[in-house]
């Protein structure tokens, strides 16, 4: 069974790495979570980039949401900012999802065939 | 949307638009009345009159990027559906308490789903705020608290830290299980 306890073996296990936090270097993922988004399939694709970035561990990476931006049709949309650029994604999944953090978030390589312009 | 618990994703974000500082969340099935009941209460800045009156109206919302807004009246619908109803009580500064009573066993009602999911990720994307959640099922219930999570992380790891994310969800995914025996709700 599942106890309360265990938080504090998360603390402990981010312990090492909470005074070296770099806001400079952090990359944000950010999904569309108004009634549009939420109705498209947004609650999982946020779910996959969760746990995708718990499972790899990656710090600075902060997965979290935004509200309608105008393009209801084209949700789920998830946009990524890392450094000066702004990746936005569309019509995603948890399959698309997960693709994107592993070649976006670890490997730098935009997924191009997933990103509005490809799709528009 | 296909499952309550996307409703209740959608219409508890208005509590943290509404600036509220503690949202509780409560799921209560009873068996015997039939009745599965969802109720968001929230400390925030409340409704007028004249808001609360027209706040069912898919004309009204107060975002500024289009003149729509379907939570309330998707959750409305919802419950109607089923021989159920939404109320709301409001007062300006008196923070909202919104219940939706659906009939439990009724065919229209779209199964609860994945409420655990839907917790986690508020807490999640609100995670300056504090939260509460309850299920309860003919009296037997368990809850979560924001505050006793963030006693056992200490001050500085953040509820939305991916590991602690999937914890939530796995910890109230896990409860309700043991709660009502395994059957979907």
């Amino acid at each position: 069974m599942i106890s309360i306890e265990e938080l504090k073996a998360i603390r402990e296990k981010m312990q090492p790495t909470l005074g070296l936090r770099d806001d400079t270097k952090q990359t944000r993922i950010v999904v569309g979570m108004a009634t549009c988004g939420i109705a498209a399939g947004a609650r999982p694709v946020l779910q996959a980039l969760t746990e995708e970035v718990a499972k790899r561990q990656l710090k600075d990476v902060m997965v979290t949401q935004t509200g309608c931006i105008g393009l209801c049709r084209l949700e789920p949309i998830v946009e990524v900012y890392m450094g000066d650029e702004k990746t936005t994604y569309v019509k995603m999944t948890a399959e698309k999802a997960k693709q994107i953090v592993a070649s976006h978030i670890v490997n730098h390589q935009v997924v191009t065939e997933y990103t509005i312009g490809a799709n528009e | 949307m296909k499952e309550l618990s996307l409703n209740v994703l959608d219409i508890a974000e208005n509590s943290v638009r509404a600036g509220a500082k503690h949202i509780d969340v409560a799921v209560a099935e009873d068996t015997a009345a039939d009745t599965l009941t969802i109720s968001v209460s929230d400390d925030g800045c409340g409704m007028d009159e004249a808001l609360l009156k027209s706040v069912r109206d898919p004309f009204t919302t107060t975002r500024t990027t289009r003149r729509v807004g379907l939570g309330i009246p998707l959750l409305q619908e919802a419950a109607q559906a089923t021989g159920g109803d939404l109320s709301i009580e409001s007062a300006p500064g008196r923070g909202t308490r919104l219940k939706a009573v659906f009939g439990r066993s009724h065919i229209d009602r779209m199964p609860l789903g994945d409420i655990a999911s839907t917790i986690a990720t508020l807490i999640q994307c609100n995670d300056d705020r504090e939260w509460t959640y309850r299920y309860s099922i003919d009296g037997r219930s368990f809850s979560l608290d924001t505050r006793e999570l963030r006693e056992m992380l200490g001050g500085d790891v953040a509820l939305s830290t991916p590991d602690v994310v999937n914890w939530v969800r796995k910890y109230i995914a896990q409860n309700t299980k043991e709660l009502n025996g395994g059957n979907s709700v």
